[in-house]
């Protein structure tokens, strides 16, 4: 109970600081890694749910955490690809 | 009837890689794709007026280990309007984007968003809408971007952020729902918070649905959270605009819609929903002040959409103070019909602006006048889409905002018709503020149509929103599961 409760414990203190990084920074590649710091948060979390005493662990949160983390990889392609087209036009 | 719940996910989605593998007939596989996508949704919504819903388990994998999929009359009306407006954008694309470059780049993304929206409008699991959500989120921001100029690039890429930002937050909330109630299929849920299992998971199904729904308000850019939906729309390529007024935000709010009165119902307050109508009410009042300012009419339609917004949730005090029943039952009908009667006048909208800035070169609206005069086809869409977005009878909006000033005396939330009052004053003058720019001592022009595949789309969409919606309201009625009808 107690290491689930710290691990949950540590993704919702990883996503606060995600959110107070990304809102923070102004580079780009800064925000991005607060976005994924805030992603890696909430998969924490997730995984800390399949947690089941004893028995074998609940298989649909890490479902769920790969799901999310191929989302997560388009979605930081994307913006590296828009900070590249911004730098792209001279100055940056 | 259930092969066309699967269909609206194939369909386009095949389009996409088609155009995708064959970028030299982009627009031609494009434009079959949407229609075959409008009439495979005729068939649905035909089975969801049979049936009332329409349900599939794909593979036959049950809830919760298999993913849901439900057309019910909200999602139908929904997928309806989604399926008439993207058929005319693509239309319109088809001529806008003549350049076979741009087109290459275009016509994927927007299957691609249209295989998002639809997956949206059907999906019945917290965590299936999040990666419907995300898909749509990444295709709108790169059609957004399409145009390539630094400033749209800078705008979708906030809006991109943002979308990020809000769908994280959704996600934490799903998070949460998963790790109080383990499921995440809409009928599992709704049935637990229904029993009120345990006082605990009542706080953590609050926390978490205020942690989807503010993700979600990032997204549809509720009022104070919209800062990132005027430059972004505004400096889109026209097609694009319309497709992400009309749809891509009202996806976002179809979801609070769904979650706040559906599934986490039994935990809804009315102080909440006071919040949510607040919101809205200052959303009205800025997005049509900001209208009424606006230098530029494609700025000028998306502060606009800020404020149609606001109307919709505007709705949510007054349901959650009504009994079900008929009057409930009523308004909840009207809200739908608002944001279809907005889809279609603001895609008619967006259309004519974007065909009034490629005459004149520019959508300054003080210098519009010459323009507007030489084009009377798309100045009468300007105009009907005006009365769609003022309210005026025969439009959807105003059965809607009728349907809404009732509800409210009913319910002695008399403030609310203040913001009414107001909002639709101001519309009255943003619009009124481009038509008078139509008329002058310009002499009469001898066609009609300049341009009838860019024109004859946007006219068809204004008139969906002011004629047919406001006139018969029968069927949306009847779809919804609502007896009687107002029209």
């Amino acid at each position: 109970m107690d290491a689930e409760l710290l691990y949950a414990s540590a993704g919702f203190i990883l996503f606060v600081l995600g959110i107070w990084s990304l809102l923070l920074h102004r580079l780009l590649i800064r925000k991005l890694i607060a976005l994924n710091i805030m992603g890696s948060g909430v998969f924490h979390l997730l995984i800390a749910t399949a947690e089941h005493h004893g028995e074998p662990a609940d298989p649909v949160p890490h479902a769920l955490v790969l799901t999310g983390i191929v989302v997560a990889v388009s979605a930081t392609a994307l913006a590296l690809s828009f900070g590249r087209a911004l730098r792209g036009d001279g100055d940056d | 009837m259930t092969d066309s719940l699967v269909l609206a996910l194939v369909v386009p989605l095949a389009g996409a890689l088609l155009v995708t593998a064959l970028p030299a007939h982009a627009a031609r596989i494009g434009l079959f794709s949407v229609m075959l996508n409008t009439l495979n949704i005729a068939l649905l919504t035909l089975g969801v007026w049979q049936h009332d819903e329409l349900q599939l388990a794909l593979g036959d994998w049950a809830p919760p280990l298999g993913i849901g999929f439900v057309a019910d009359g909200l999602s139908a009306a929904m997928l309806a309007m989604t399926a008439l407006v993207s058929l005319a954008i693509s239309v319109y694309a088809g001529d806008y984007f003549r350049d076979p470059a741009r087109a290459r780049h275009f016509w994927p993304l927007w299957l691609l968003l249209l295989t998002s929206l639809n997956g949206l409008f059907l999906a019945a699991d917290l965590f299936n809408l999040y990666v419907n959500l995300e898909l749509l989120g990444l295709s709108a921001a790169a059609l957004g971007a399409l145009g390539g100029q630094r400033t749209a690039l800078e705008a979708n890429l906030r809006y991109l952020l943002v979308g990020l930002l809000g769908s994280m937050t959704y996600l934490l909330g799903v998070a949460l729902i998963y790790s109080g109630f383990s499921t995440l299929d809409f009928a599992q849920l709704a049935a637990q918070l229904a029993r009120g299992d345990a006082a605990a998971s009542g706080l953590l199904g609050a926390t978490a649905l205020g942690l989807m729904v503010m993700g979600l308000a990032l997204k549809a850019a509720l009022f104070p959270l919209h800062f990132w939906l005027p430059p972004a729309h505004g400096s889109a390529p026209a097609p694009v605009s319309a497709a992400l007024s009309a749809l891509v935000v009202k996806a976002a709010f179809y979801l609070i819609l769904r979650l706040w009165l559906e599934v986490f119902a039994p935990l809804t307050t009315q102080g909440a929903a006071n919040l949510l109508g607040l919101l809205g009410a200052g959303a009205v009042l800025w997005g049509s002040w900001q209208a009424l300012r606006a230098e530029r009419l494609k700025l000028l339609a998306a502060y606009s959409t800020v404020a149609q917004l606001g109307y919709l949730f505007l709705f949510f005090p007054i349901l959650q103070g009504l009994p079900a029943g008929e009057t409930r039952s009523n308004l909840f009908a009207a809200v739908t019909l608002m944001a279809l009667a907005h889809g279609f006048a603001k895609s008619g909208l967006f259309l004519a602006a974007g065909f009034v800035q490629q005459q004149a070169g520019h959508d300054r609206i003080a210098e519009l006048g010459t323009t507007l005069q030489q084009l009377p086809a798309t100045t009468l869409t300007l105009a009907l889409a005006g009365t769609a977005l003022i309210g005026l009878p025969p439009s959807g909006s105003f059965v809607a905002k009728w349907l809404l000033l009732g509800g409210a005396m009913a319910n002695g939330q008399w403030w609310w018709v203040l913001v009414l009052l107001a909002g639709t004053l101001l519309a009255v003058a943003y619009v009124f503020r481009l038509m008078t720019r139509a008329f002058g001592l310009e002499p009469t022009p001898r066609h009609f149509f300049t341009q009838a595949r860019a024109e004859g789309p946007a006219l068809l969409l204004a008139a969906m929103a002011t004629g047919v919606l406001g006139v018969a309201t029968a069927p949306l009625w009847h779809l919804l599961g609502t007896s009687g009808g107002l029209g």
